[in-house]
C-alpha cells in the first residue's frame, strides 16, 4: 500500500505554491491562498477558494489511522473506514454513496497509517447536504450486525485483490514488517488477514467512539466558495457537535536503535523480472529537523527521480543492466517515513550485480554530495509541480489536509516553496550521509521462481521468506 | 492510503474513462462562468479547440492522431506502443540525454500513449517556459531520432513490462478476451504486442509509422490554459505545419465479438480469481449509444449506485470491486465487465453478474433507477471540467468521436430525453446473459475450464 501511495504522497505531503508568474528559483512569499480557524468545538476549517468551476471539493480528515489500532487489531481502521458508509438514522444502510450520486457528486474515503479521510465532490449549491451528512456519521452512525459481517468479507476481497494476487505487493509487507521493529507502521493498513478475520462491530464501534469528534477533525473545503459561506455552514452542522476530550491518539510504541542491515527475499512463480527494492528509514515533514525533509525531497529526486537521475543514468543507460532503476521519498507519516531505491534487472543479470550498482551510486553521493546544476533543476521540477498542482481544486484540499492533519500549520504548508528553495548542496550532502544507512535498512529481492508441480492448495505455493 | 473503492487496475480505469468521455460532452450549465471553447484554425489550417484560462501560468495540450495500434504492420504488433516511448528519446540534433535534460530543467509534461484506435499525447508547460518548450514537442513530433542504443533501452523496457503483464491477472484475463472476442481482427492483439513482436521492430518500422499516421487529416488538438487565440495559431503552425496533409492509414474491417457463450480458465496460482466477461456492444453513432451507457451506469458502471455492487459486494460481499462498462471502438464495440472474488467464490460472482444481466435483460430499470442515473450523470458533468488536463481531454475526446463542438451544449438534454421505454428497449437488445466472453484466471472452483 505504501507503493501505490508514494508518489500521491510525496507531492501531498506539503506545501503549497507560489505566486503564479514568479521567477521559480524565487518563489515570491506564497501569497496566502488558505483560510483558517477553529470552531468552538475544536474542529480546524479551512477553505480555498478557486472559483474557475462552478464545484467543490468537501473533505473530513480524522487523526487516526492504522498506526493507532490496539494490538491484535490491525485493519480496524480502514474497516471502519468502510462501515461509515453503512448508514444513520438519517441515512439507511448503505444510502449514503446513493445520496450523494443522486445530487450529481461523487464520494470516497481513504485510510493511512497517521489518518482517515473522506471527501465528496459536488456542484456547490449542494455543499450544504454534504456538509450536513458528513457531520451526521461523525456521530450517529447506525451498525448492523449482518452489514458488518457482508463488509468484512468485503475487505477480505480486498486485500486479496492489493496484497496476496500480487507477489510484489507482499514483498513490501514483508519488508515493511521487518523495517519497523517497534513502531506500529510495520502492521499494513489493510490488516493481517488472521486478524482481519476476528474484526468485529464491537471493535469498530470501540474506535469510532474514541476518535471521530469534532476536536480530531479537519475540514477542507476547497473550491467555488467563499470563507463566510463555509464557516456559516460549519457553525450549523459540525459546530453543533460537542468535543470528546478522549478522541486523542495515544503515543505510539517508537523504534529501538538498528543494529543490524536486514534482507528479505521472496520467490514466487508470478514475479516477472527479478527486482532489487530498498527502504531506509527516514524523517518525515512531520518529525524531521528544520530543512531536512526539504534536503531529503531535492536528494531523492537527483537519485532516482525519472530518466535524468543517477541511478536511471548509470544502470539503465551506461550500464545496461536494469530495465528500470530509480529512487524516492514519501515525507509523509507522522512519526517517521522511508527513503528507497529500486531497479529491474535485466535478462541474465543477478540482482547482486544491480544491487552493486546501486549502492556505488549511493555511496558516490554520500562522499561527494549533488552539484549545483542538479539541486537546481531538481528545486524548478518541485516549484513546477506545485504550479501544476494548483490546477486542481482537489490537490489543493489535500496538500492542506494532509499538512493540517500532520501536525503543521497553513503557515507551514504555504512556505514549503521558499524553504526548498533555501536548501543548499550542503544540506543535501548531509542528509546523504545521515540517512543512506544500512543498519536502518532493509533489502529486498523478488525473485521468480520455477513453476512447482500442480497443487490444489494455492495458499501453500512454492513462496518463501526469510528474514536474516 | 488505501479506499473504499478502486478501479482494478491502470487500463482499466482509462478505458473506463474513456467510456465516459465517449459521451463527455461539456455541461449546458447555466453558470454565468461557463467556459467558452473557441474552435481555432491557425494561418496554416490547423485546426484546434481552445479555452483560455489565464488564472493560473500554464498550458495544457492534448493531440491524437486517429489509428493507434490498429495500424501496426502485419505480423509487428507493438509498434505505435513503442513510438510512444521513443518520443523523448532524442529528437532533431538532441540525443535522448540531452533532450530528456531539457525537458526535466524546464518542467515540462510530455507523455504520449497508443491505444487501439489512436496514437494520443499530452503536453503541459508553464508560461514562462512556453517558448523552449514548445520548440522540443516541434521536434518529438517531427524529428525523432531512433537512435540504436535508445531503441534497444526501450525496447528492453518493453520487453520487461510485457514480462510482467504476462503473470498479472487482469492483464491476462483481459487480453486473453480480446484474443478470443475479436479473434483474426487487429484489435485480438495486444497494443503492446508480445515479446518476440517486440523483439522483431526496428528505428524504421517505428519511423515509418510516425510517417504513415502523424498528419494532419488525421489530428485532433485541445488546448487549455493561459494562451491566446493568435498565439496559439502561431504554436500549431510551428509544432504541426511541416506533418503531411494525409496519412496513409490502411483500412479496418468493423468487426463484432464473437458469440458466446465461451468460457476460458488460465490457471494461475493465486488466492483469488480473476474474471472478466463481455460481449458485443452499440457503436457510439447508433441512437441507442446513450441510453445504452445510462442502462449501464444502473447495472454495473455507477459504483455504488449499481446493481452489480449491491448484489456483489453490498449484499453478499463476495468482491471488492465489480464493474461493467459500454466501450464504442472505432471499428467496434463492446459491453464489458470485471470482478475478483476468491477461488471458492467466484462461480457464485458470475452466478449472480449473469442473473443481474437476464433481470436487467427481461424487466429493464425502474423508473427510480432511470432518474437517479439521470440526476447522477447530469449533474456530475460539471466534474470533468474543473482542471485545465480535465478539459483538454475532454475536448480532445470529443473531437476524437466526431461528436461536434454544438454536442457540448446538447450532451445533458440527451440523457434527460431518455424514457424508460427507450431504456427497456435497449435492455433487451444490448444484454445477452447467455453469450458472454468470459475469462478467468486463477484456480477457480467448480468451474469447467472451458464451456
Amino acid at each position: 500500500m505504501h507503493v501505490q501511495s508514494r508518489r500521491f504522497l510525496s507531492h501531498l505531503a506539503i506545501g503549497l505554491l507560489m505566486a503564479a508568474t514568479a521567477n521559480l528559483s524565487q518563489p515570491a512569499a506564497a501569497g496566502n491562498r488558505a483560510f483558517h480557524t477553529k470552531l468552538k468545538n475544536g474542529m480546524d476549517v479551512v477553505v480555498i477558494s478557486d472559483h474557475r468551476a462552478p464545484v467543490v471539493t468537501h473533505m473530513v480528515w480524522y487523526r487516526v489511522g492504522a498506526a493507532d489500532e490496539p494490538k491484535g487489531h490491525s485493519g480496524i481502521a480502514h474497516f471502519l473506514e468502510h462501515l461509515m458508509f453503512k448508514g444513520t438514522d438519517k441515512i439507511a444502510p448503505g444510502a449514503f454513496s446513493k445520496v450523494i450520486a443522486r445530487n450529481g457528486g461523487q464520494d470516497n474515503a481513504f485510510t493511512g497509517q497517521d489518518v482517515t479521510a473522506y471527501f465528496q465532490r459536488v456542484a456547490k449549491d449542494r455543499l450544504p447536504l454534504v456538509m450536513e451528512m458528513e457531520a451526521d456519521r461523525m456521530v450517529n452512525l447506525k451498525l448492523r450486525e449482518k452489514d458488518v459481517l457482508t463488509e468484512r468479507n468485503v475487505i477480505l476481497e480486498e486485500r486479496r485483490s492489493r496484497v496476496d494476487n500480487n507477489p510484489s505487493s507482499i514483498l513490501s509487507e514483508e519488508m515493511m514488517a521487518a523495517l519497523y521493529q517497534g513502531h506500529p507502521y510495520g502492521i499494513p493498513i489493510i490488516g493481517w488477514e488472521h486478524e482481519m478475520a476476528e474484526l468485529n462491530r464491537a471493535d469498530a464501534l470501540t474506535h469510532y467512539g474514541r476518535y471521530y469528534a469534532p476536536n480530531n477533525a479537519i475540514l477542507i473545503v476547497s473550491g467555488d466558495v467563499k470563507p463566510d459561506e463555509v464557516m456559516a455552514l460549519a457553525e450549523k452542522t459540525f459546530g453543533e457537535i460537542p468535543a470528546n476530550d478522549n478522541a486523542v491518539r495515544d503515543p505510539r510504541p517508537g523504534e529501538p536503535p538498528h543494529r543490524a542491515a536486514r534482507r528479505v527475499r521472496l520467490e514466487d512463480p508470478r514475479a516477472g523480472q527479478p527486482t532489487m527494492q530498498r527502504v531506509y528509514l527516514a524523517p518525515s515533514y512531520s518529525s524531521a529537523e528544520a530543512g531536512e525533509a526539504e534536503a531529503l525531497d531535492l536528494l531523492m529526486k537527483v537519485v532516482g527521480g525519472g530518466s535524468t537521475s543517477r541511478l536511471y543514468k548509470d544502470l539503465v543507460v551506461k550500464q545496461k543492466i536494469a530495465s528500470s532503476a530509480g529512487g524516492w521519498y514519501g515525507g509523509s507519516g507522522l512519526d517517521s517515513s522511508r527513503i528507497g531505491v529500486y531497479a529491474v534487472a535485466q535478462d541474465g543479470i543477478s540482482l547482486e550485480q544491480v544491487e552493486k550498482a546501486a549502492d556505488a551510486i549511493i555511496a558516490d553521493v554520500v562522499a561527494n554530495g549533488i552539484t549545483d546544476d542538479e539541486l537546481e533543476r531538481a528545486k524548478k521540477n518541485y516549484l513546477a509541480d506545485y504550479i501544476y498542482g494548483n490546477d486542481s481544486q482537489s490537490t489543493l484540499a489535500r496538500r492542506y489536509g494532509w499538512g493540517l492533519a500532520m501536525g503543521r500549520s497553513v503557515e507551514d504548508v504555504e512556505a514549503w516553496p521558499e524553504r526548498l528553495s533555501k536548501v543548499t548542496a550542503e544540506d543535501v550532502l548531509g542528509v546523504a550521509r545521515k540517512h543512506f544507512d544500512l543498519k536502518r535498512s532493509v533489502t529486498g529481492y523478488l525473485v521468480p521462481a520455477e513453476k512447482k508441480a500442480e497443487r490444489k492448495d494455492p495458499s501453500a505455493q512454492g513462496k518463501t521468506v526469510s528474514k536474516s | 492510503m488505501i479506499s473504499k473503492t478502486t478501479p482494478a487496475n491502470g487500463m482499466l480505469r482509462a478505458k473506463i474513462a474513456l467510456a465516459v468521455m465517449a459521451i463527455a460532452i461539456f455541461s449546458a450549465t447555466s453558470d454565468a462562468r461557463a467556459m467558452k471553447i473557441q474552435e481555432i484554425t491557425s494561418p496554416g489550417g490547423i485546426k484546434a479547440w481552445l479555452v483560455e484560462e489565464h488564472s493560473v501560468p500554464l498550458m495544457a495540450l492534448r493531440y491524437a492522431f486517429r489509428g493507434g495500434s490498429s495500424q501496426d504492420p502485419e505480423g509487428k504488433p507493438g509498434v505505435a506502443n513503442f513510438l510512444t516511448s521513443m518520443l523523448d528519446e532524442g529528437a532533431g540534433e538532441m540525443r535522448a540525454a540531452e533532450f530528456q535534460s531539457k525537458l526535466d530543467e524546464l518542467a515540462i509534461r510530455m507523455q504520449s500513449s497508443a491505444s487501439r484506435d489512436a496514437f494520443s499525447g499530452s503536453f503541459q508547460t508553464l508560461t514562462v517556459n512556453r517558448e523552449e518548450a514548445v520548440k522540443l514537442l516541434r521536434m518529438a513530433l517531427n524529428e525523432p531520432r531512433f537512435d540504436n542504443d535508445a531503441v534497444e533501452r526501450m525496447r528492453t523496457s518493453i520487453s520487461t513490462g510485457i514480462v510482467f503483464d504476462s503473470k498479472d491477472p487482469d492483464k491476462i484475463a483481459s487480453r486473453e478476451w480480446f484474443r478470443i472476442a475479436f479473434e483474426g481482427h487487429p484489435y485480438a492483439r495486444s497494443v503492446k504486442g508480445s515479446r518476440e513482436s517486440v523483439a522483431a521492430i526496428s528505428g524504421e518500422d517505428l519511423s515509418a509509422f510516425r510517417k504513415r499516421n502523424f498528419a494532419k487529416d488525421n489530428l485532433k488538438i485541445a488546448v487549455v490554459g493561459d494562451i491566446n487565440a493568435k498565439e496559439l495559431g502561431v504554436l500549431l503552425d510551428e509544432v504541426f505545419g511541416a506533418l503531411p496533409e494525409k496519412a496513409d492509414i490502411k483500412e479496418v474491417a468493423q468487426v463484432v465479438p464473437k458469440n458466446g457463450p465461451i468460457r476460458k480458465v488460465i490457471k494461475m496460482d493465486v488466492p483469488q480469481s480473476v474474471a472478466q466477461f463481455g460481449h458485443g456492444g452499440i457503436n457510439r453513432k447508433d441512437k441507442d449509444f446513450i441510453p445504452a451507457y445510462v442502462l449501464n451506469y444502473i447495472l454495473g458502471g455507477g459504483g455504488f449506485s449499481s446493481r452489480l455492487t449491491e448484489e456483489v459486494r453490498e449484499k453478499r460481499g463476495l468482491a471488492y470491486s465489480v464493474y461493467s462498462y459500454v466501450y464504442p471502438y472505432v471499428h467496434a464495440s463492446i459491453y464489458f465487465g470485471g470482478v475478483a472474488t476468491k477461488n471458492e467464490g467466484i462461480a457464485e460472482s458470475l452466478k449472480v453478474i449473469r442473473d443481474e444481466l437476464r433481470r436487467m435483460a427481461e424487466h429493464g430499470p425502474t423508473l427510480e433507477e432511470l432518474v437517479d442515473a439521470q440526476q447522477y450523470l447530469t449533474g456530475s458533468y460539471a466534474l470533468r471540467f474543473d482542471t485545465s488536463t480535465k478539459i483538454a481531454s475532454q475536448l480532445l475526446w470529443i473531437q476524437v468521436e466526431e461528436l461536434g463542438i454544438e454536442y457540448v451544449d446538447k450532451r445533458n438534454g440527451l440523457i434527460d430525453a431518455i424514457t424508460i421505454d427507450d431504456i427497456k428497449r435497449v435492455a433487451k437488445k444490448l444484454l445477452k446473459p447467455d453469450s458472454l466472453i468470459v475469462t478467468i484466471v486463477g484456480r477457480p472452483s467448480n468451474i469447467a475450464d472451458e464451456g
